[in-house]
């Protein structure tokens, strides 16, 4: 049974299942300072080069799940002595360096830093490199190397740099919580802050859901986890923890297709709103492109709204696979209607933290959005969507031409040739993480089997168009 | 007076929506649009029934094809 890709999630999940399990209990202040003792009850570390270390940052760790540096208002924190302080020494020349006779590699550098020694081999002066990487392409023996920090190769938007300490450092004023770096740091050094503990306290104070009700509303891309179970045993789980129902995001996702259709056709020219790293980069790096933002809510915010329309004192906990979403929730905007996020990895934890298995639970159904709103959790479905819209709203007279951008690097492309005049359709739909949310940084898994199982499960959607789900609204 | 229909899942796939439309119908028809309101939420907990409605506090089990005369029957004597 596969429950994570890599032993980074791993440990992470580990600390946040002992967090969830001593929360539960209330025993958490009594026994924080002993969590990394559970985790590893040995002398002998497991990761780390002693044991103290192992345990230093596992406490660290410990701190993130409990909520992280109030101070810092970002919900990506580095843990400084995780960092492994990767050594960069930007452009490497390898031993397959045959000292060639072209010497493309001096020809095309900018700045005149490659020479060679005594044996006609490249040498490279780093006081003048400017790591453009020009060299590394044009060598026929592929001997020049470009070593670049792991996290900072995953910031898409050159939020991370190397503090004087040499660890890794997050521009907030540049970060847009995509949980790129998260994911990609091999030592786990920059973890995503979890409000796990808001959640346990949420459904603990509702009495079994008599105070108010606690309602989990699951984004699509669930379906594409938690492969190791059928989904109807997830609900069931959900419920087991104490969620007094569970309702699907995509309907909030197919009440912003039709929305977001609308307000295309009023004003020509979009950018989509649901992903809230795209909106937010936006924001950070194009305030000129702002007034084409939709304004429409996120699919996230648009449910938390109508389940709290129907029932006011309801408290709303968005899971899904998003870092983002944990910024997005605290916007004055959107946190009257969102009350805590959780993502995929700390449902796992929680889950974990019960002595249930969901393998053993029946199944519970969950049925709420058509396919179209279930499909947002792949790259080119809200366009789907949309055109769908389109269709049944009547809307005859307008040309749908949309510019799908998975993943930063395509959106950046996009804006670029966009404000060089260049034609790129009238709808940017952007999705910072590449492939969309079933890539998110919060997923247990990521691979290419997850866009099928999304496409699956909006086929067995009970409603076939927007208006349908939509309208099952009173 | 107040008709809340269940939209949770399972009454979803037990034809909420169909009973949804058929009141909303009814009450357009009958021209009582200012005194009832229909609500809707997500699961009464009671699954097993569905569909739920509940209407001055009464629990009603529902089904597309007896909404019209849960509507004669109920609604308008208590209205
Ligand atoms: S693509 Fe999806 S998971 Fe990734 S940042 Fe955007 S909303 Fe979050
Ligand atoms: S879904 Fe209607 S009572 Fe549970």
């Amino acid at each position: 049974m596969k429950k994570f890709d890599t032993n980074v999630q791993w440990i992470k999940y580990n600390v946040l299942k002992e967090v969830a399990s001593l929360a539960w209990d209330n025993k958490l202040f009594d026994s924080l300072l002993d969590i990394p003792t559970r985790i590893n009850p040995t002398k002998k570390p497991i990761n780390r080069c002693c044991i103290y270390k192992e345990r230093v940052i596992i406490q660290e760790r410990v701190k993130i799940a409990i909520g992280g540096n109030k101070q810092n208002r970002n919900v990506i924190e580095v843990i400084d002595i995780a960092c492994d302080e990767c050594p960069v020494s930007g452009m490497e020349v390898t031993s397959a360096c045959r000292g060639c006779l072209a010497k493309h590699c001096q020809t095309v550098c900018p700045k005149g830093a490659i020479s060679f020694d005594a044996n006609s081999r490249a040498v490279i002066d780093q006081e003048k490199c400017i790591e453009c990487g020009l060299c590394t392409k044009v060598c026929p023996y592929g001997a020049i190397r470009q070593n670049k920090r792991p996290c900072e190769s995953a910031c898409q938007v050159g939020a991370i740099h190397m503090s004087k300490d040499k660890t890794a450092e997050i521009d907030n004023e540049k970060c847009i919580a995509c949980g790129a770096c998260v994911y990609q740091c091999p030592f786990g050094a920059i973890m995503d802050k979890s409000y796990i503990l808001d959640v346990i306290d949420l459904i603990q104070r509702s009495q079994n859901n008599s105070k108010y009700k606690v309602y989990a509303a699951v984004a699509p891309s669930i379906s594409s986890q938690f492969s190791y179970v059928k989904l109807g045993q997830v609900i069931s789980g959900l419920k087991e923890l104490g969620f007094h129902s569970v309702v699907e995001v995509a309907l909030g996702a197919d009440m912003v297709a039709d929305l977001e259709t609308k307000e295309l056709v009023e004003k020509g020219f979009l950018t989509s709103s649901c992903c809230p790293a795209f909106v937010d980069f936006i924001h950070k790096f194009h305030r000129d492109m702002l007034e084409h933002v939709s304004h429409n809510l996120s699919p996230m915010a648009m449910i938390g709204k109508t389940i709290k329309e129907m029932d006011p004192s309801a408290k709303v906990i968005f899971i899904g696979p998003c870092t983002a979403k944990k910024m997005e929730f605290q916007k004055e905007t959107v946190s009257p209607y969102i009350d805590s996020v959780l993502t995929f990895e700390e449902l796992q934890a929680l889950f974990d933290s019960k002595p249930f298995e969901l393998s053993s639970l029946e199944e519970t159904p969950l049925d709420n959005a058509s396919y179209y709103g279930r499909i947002f959790a792949r790259s080119g479905g809200l366009t789907d969507a949309i055109k769908e819209a389109i269709v049944e709203n009547h809307i005859d007279d307008f040309t749908f031409k949309p510019a799908i951008c998975s993943g930063i690097a395509e959106i950046k492309m996009a804006i670029l040739k966009y404000k060089k005049g260049i034609d790129i359709g009238n709808f940017i739909e952007g999705m910072a993480c590449v492939n969309g949310c079933i890539n998110g940084a919060g997923c247990l898994t990521h691979g290419p089997k997850n866009k099928i199982e999304v496409d699956k499960y909006g086929m067995q959607a009970h409603e076939k168009t927007i208006k349908e789900a939509i309208s099952t609204m009173p | 007076m107040k008709i809340t229909v269940c939209i949770g899942s399972s009454c979803h796939l037990k034809g909420a929506r169909q009973v949804v439309e058929e009141l909303q119908y009814l009450v357009a028809k009958n021209n009582l649009k200012d005194k009832i309101e229909l609500a809707g939420t997500f699961c009464m907990g009671n699954c097993q029934n569905g569909v739920c409605v509940t209407m001055n506090n009464k629990n009603y089990s529902l089904s597309p094809t007896n909404t019209k005369t849960f509507f004669e029957e109920e609604v308008l004597t208590q209205i």
